[in-house]
């Protein structure tokens, strides 16, 4: 902090008022990314006042993070600079509602928890099952980009993201898309901010197609020796009619951390050292009891160790542990580091394979799961804060990059402790099309105030 | 057009690969929508090296360049309003790989939508995206505009189906943006470029998703004695969470047209029907098709009828699809719009543009995606009368502000072009133009790709581009 921006904030204080912004150390630390804390926490009460904070964080050419609940700022590498938090957290309006359009409009900083509340009243939801939820703000899941655990019925964000409304770095608000289901007016400007970790502008207002309840909601568990077992099973699911909206499969040491005896998962309690298959099904029941039926079939035919049909409540209990996942994965060591990868389908039996062979050779406890879609989660979970862990993350990591050119996928690293980020830059190979991405943010931020150096090669 | 760049091209090329004469040049000069633009010179790449270096050689001669599939656009996107060279895709309609273990399609741009679920549909699998036009446009087309579909009110537009691009850039660079392996690290730039109208890159290769087949399918038609009941009939299934593949909407007055040319066995004296399809597991659709039976007799059906077998549905979407063609018979020309409305608006939005029809004197049709609101009014008139022609815009333009006025949008499916690139200061302030004029020029600063599309000239990229020769559709 030099002493020209303190002075800068000093001026944004008295323009924006102290109930606004801020600067004790004390708030400004709760604000600090990978370690490092703002000199200054703007809190606006409204879009025009963050529109506000932005264009002075421009003039100042001072760096800014938008924030909402805070639940995930490690991802990404530390910040190049960072002198303003925008906690978006009081802009949590619900500008819209449409139930019977089944469309809905609210402020970037409205809890994910209470738009579950408000669409439950009219028996509908929104297909955003990720991490953190309790506490957790739509803007900062979008943002973030995090994985929602339906997926595999509902699709990402992008599917059911109809509008945005944000401030770009000039300060301007600018809006995309609408509040229609079906759009094609202008360009698609909402898509890039998913996953785009705040670096193109600051979210105020998200719109969603909303969805309609369904009456019930219930899961099958299926349990393998091996991943072999396991990915036959999920083939012969997604090769047949039956489309679940969960899908998931947990190695045995992730199966043991969500569910195991110490998990606290009380009636759910599976049996160790297995691969288990979770899938979530949904509909009436007489579909739900068709599900039931098919996949304790297939699962027979795919030679399962053990199959179990789960009623509507230990199937939430189920949902909710799977949603938690990465936190819960998390708690489970004292250093965790977490690696998403994305691949295909027909290669995901190869990359796991592969991430095993290097964890295992990297001396360190690990737990996977393979996500819908391609998506796999590997958490390397050492039982021990030692320095040697770093080198085998690092190792691990160096491993992964060979297998490039042999499988077909991406990787990065999603949570690991900030000081490592230097030594195993989390976003690892520049990604092909980086030079265009660099020309987005451009456009989208001309100075480059907004949480510079956190994303993809070093935007 | 100057000599060096047409010897240019003819040396790689070869003639055979290039129209220049004007009466070639004529038939590229429209399209499906009521807009007019004619290229100076027409070429026919078939490598994506070609394309590079006709970008390349058109950027050296500050000429500009357009990307056309099939011309079956319906907002002029792929007109040549600033005059110069037209690169047309047809010869690029290879598939280049089906990969179905993973569920992917790599294709040319040239690539008819149709002939992709044509080549893939042994496996069981289909290409999710299907305009009305889909015998006949293509791919890069339909990643151009985002094109939608009657069943992508269940499976999302072409954006939802595609997961990689190769581009060249408007100064011959190539690049590409994801790949088979869905949402790449970094910007979706995917999600930028699908949609973007040809105003950003050419698209020389698409990866795409397959989709299952389900296992079930139900189709049913619903009669109704007005356009209101099959309306709130629609507002209600959209209420009671049913969930269709499709619902589609005509009217009766479209319907006669569409039966006197099909002979699917559409009512003629009904006031308007809807065309569902519910799709999924069998059980599903029992139940789905039985809800959609209740709702539609509730609001006065006249008679829910179900396709009883495979030829009798694909009779049903036979007159769906083929209802432009069929009004074609009526009047020498028509205007078909693009909106889009929330849903629980539509039968105000229907009531309204009969009154508009009425009130400017023009037979508006109405044959649209009801199940997510997207209308397709469709306005008769003679071009050969200006006053007829400039009636019909006028009251095309009624009609889309007012589903503006409803919290509606300009389109759903189409494309703004150059058709409703005057209309769009209706829907985005002069914040968002800057913003969006920012991504243009990142892309395409000399605006020689595509000019004078999606922004309304004065506002937009390359409006001096916009060369005086180039001339709107309208009485001659």
């Amino acid at each position: 902090m030099t002493i020209s921006n303190e002075r800068a904030l000093s001026r944004l204080e008295a323009a924006l008022g102290r109930t606004i912004a801020f600067s004790e150390p004390s708030d400004c630390a709760k604000y600090a990314v990978d370690g490092f804390a703002p000199a200054t926490v703007v809190r606006p009460r409204s879009v025009d006042e963050a529109a506000e904070a932005v264009r002075f964080a421009g003039s100042e050419k001072l760096a800014m993070i938008a924030c909402g609940a805070r639940t995930k700022p490690g991802i990404g590498m530390p910040p190049a600079h960072y002198d303003i938090a925008l906690d978006i957290c009081e802009l949590r309006s619900v500008a819209h509602y449409d139930p019977g359009d089944l469309t809905l409009s609210v402020d970037a900083g409205m809890t994910l928890s209470a738009i579950e509340h408000l669409l439950a009243e009219k028996n509908q939801f929104l297909p955003l099952a990720v991490p953190f939820s309790a506490r957790a703000t739509i803007g900062g899941t979008i943002a973030s980009g995090i994985d929602s655990t339906l997926r595999q019925g509902y699709g990402t964000a992008r599917d059911f993201l109809i509008g945005a409304e944000f401030v770009n770095g000039t300060g301007a608000l600018t809006k995309s898309g609408g509040r229609v289901v079906k759009n094609v007016t202008g360009y698609d400007l909402h898509k890039l901010l998913i996953g785009s970790l705040g670096t193109l502008a600051v979210i105020t207002r998200l719109n969603f197609r909303t969805f309609p309840r369904p009456t019930l909601r219930r899961g099958f568990l299926a349990a393998f020796d091996d991943e072999q077992g396991a990915l036959s099973l999920r083939q012969r699911i997604t090769g047949s009619p039956l489309t679940p909206a969960l899908l998931e499969i947990l190695s045995p040491d992730a199966s043991r951390i969500l569910f195991g005896p110490e998990s606290k998962s009380g009636a759910l309690q599976v049996g160790s050292g297995s691969w288990h298959v979770c899938v979530g099904y949904e509909g009436s029941a007489e579909l739900c009891e068709r599900y039931g039926r098919d996949l304790s079939r297939i699962a027979q035919e795919s030679a399962a160790r053990d199959r179990l049909l789960i009623g509507e409540q230990r199937f939430a209990l189920l949902a909710e542990r799977l949603r938690e996942a990465l936190p819960l994965l998390m708690q489970a060591s004292p250093l965790p580091i977490v690696f998403r990868f994305q691949g295909l389908l027909a290669e995901t039996a190869a990359l796991i394979r592969a991430l095993r062979s290097f964890a295992a050779s990297s001396w360190t406890p690990s737990a996977m799961l393979v996500r819908s879609h391609g998506v796999l989660h590997l958490a390397l979970l050492p039982g021990v804060p030692e320095e040697s862990v770093l080198k085998q993350a690092a190792y691990f990591w160096k491993s992964v990059e060979s297998l490039r050119g042999k499988l077909d996928f991406h990787a990065s690293i999603q949570f690991c402790p900030a000081e490592w980020k230097g030594e195993l830059n989390v976003w690892g190979a520049p990604p092909p099309g980086l030079a265009l991405m660099r020309r987005v943010k451009s456009a989208f931020d001309p100075q480059n105030i907004f949480a510079p150096g956190r994303f993809v090669g070093g935007i | 057009m100057k000599t060096d760049l047409l010897r240019a091209l003819q040396r790689f090329l070869g003639s055979e690969a290039i129209l220049s004469r004007p009466d070639d040049l004529v038939l590229y000069e429209y399209d499906g929508s009521v807009e007019k633009a004619r290229p100076e010179l027409v070429v026919f790449p078939s490598t994506t090296e070609d394309v590079v270096r006709i970008v390349r050689l058109a950027a050296e001669h500050d000429v500009p360049i357009v990307g056309r599939g099939a011309g079956t656009g319906l907002s002029g996107g792929a007109l040549a309003r600033g005059g110069g060279v037209m690169i047309v895709f047809a010869r690029m309609n290879k598939i280049l790989e089906v990969d179905y273990e993973n569920l992917r399609a790599v294709v040319q741009p040239g690539v008819v939508n149709l002939d992709l679920t044509r080549a893939v549909e042994h496996a069981g699998l289909y290409f999710a995206p299907d305009p009305s036009s889909q015998k006949a446009c293509t791919i890069g087309g339909n990643v151009s505009e985002n094109a939608g579909g009657p069943h992508t009110l269940a499976y999302g537009v072409t954006t939802n189906h595609v997961t990689g691009l190769e581009l060249v850039l408007p100064n011959g660079e190539l690049a590409r943006v994801g790949g088979k392996v869905a949402d790449p690290l970094g910007y979706d730039l995917c999600g930028l470029f699908v949609g973007s109208e040809g105003t950003l890159a050419l698209v020389t290769e698409i990866t795409v998703k397959l989709s299952r087949k389900p296992e079930a399918v139900k189709t049913l038609l619903g009669v109704f004695e007005t356009i209101d009941d099959a309306t709130e009939t629609v507002v209600e299934l959209t209420a009671r969470a049913v969930t269709p593949a499709a619902c589609e909407m005509l009217d009766g007055w479209t319907l006669c047209a569409v039966e006197d040319y099909v002979h699917a066995g559409f009512p003629r004296d009904c006031g308007a029907v809807l065309l569902i399809e519910i799709e999924g597991l069998a059980e599903s659709v029992v139940a789905q098709s039985a809800v959609v039976d209740e709702v539609c007799r509730l609001h006065h059906a006249r008679e829910v009828r179900v396709a009883r077998d495979n030829a009798e549905r694909e009779l049903l979407w036979k007159g769906r699809k083929n209802a432009f063609g069929a009004l074609g018979r009526l009047a020498p020309s028509n205007y078909v719009l693009d909106a889009v409305i929330p849903r629980s608006k539509l039968p105000r939005a229907l009531r309204r543009i009969c009154e508009i029809g009425r009130e400017r004197g023009l037979q508006v049709g109405n044959i649209f995606h009801a199940g997510d609101g997207n209308l397709h009014p469709l306005v008769l008139f003679d071009p050969r009368s200006r006053e007829q022609y400039e009636r019909a815009m006028r009251a095309s333009e009624d009609i889309v502000r007012f589903c503006v006025e409803l919290g509606g949008s300009l389109t759903g499916e189409h494309g703004v072009g150059m058709e409703k690139s005057e209309l769009m200061p209706l829907l985005f302030s002069e914040d968002d133009f800057a913003l969006m004029r920012r991504i243009h020029d990142a892309f395409n600063p000399d605006a020689l790709l595509n000019p004078g599309k999606i922004f309304p000239l004065g506002k937009g990229c390359g409006e001096i581009r916009i060369r005086t020769q180039t001339a709107h559709a309208g009485p001659a």
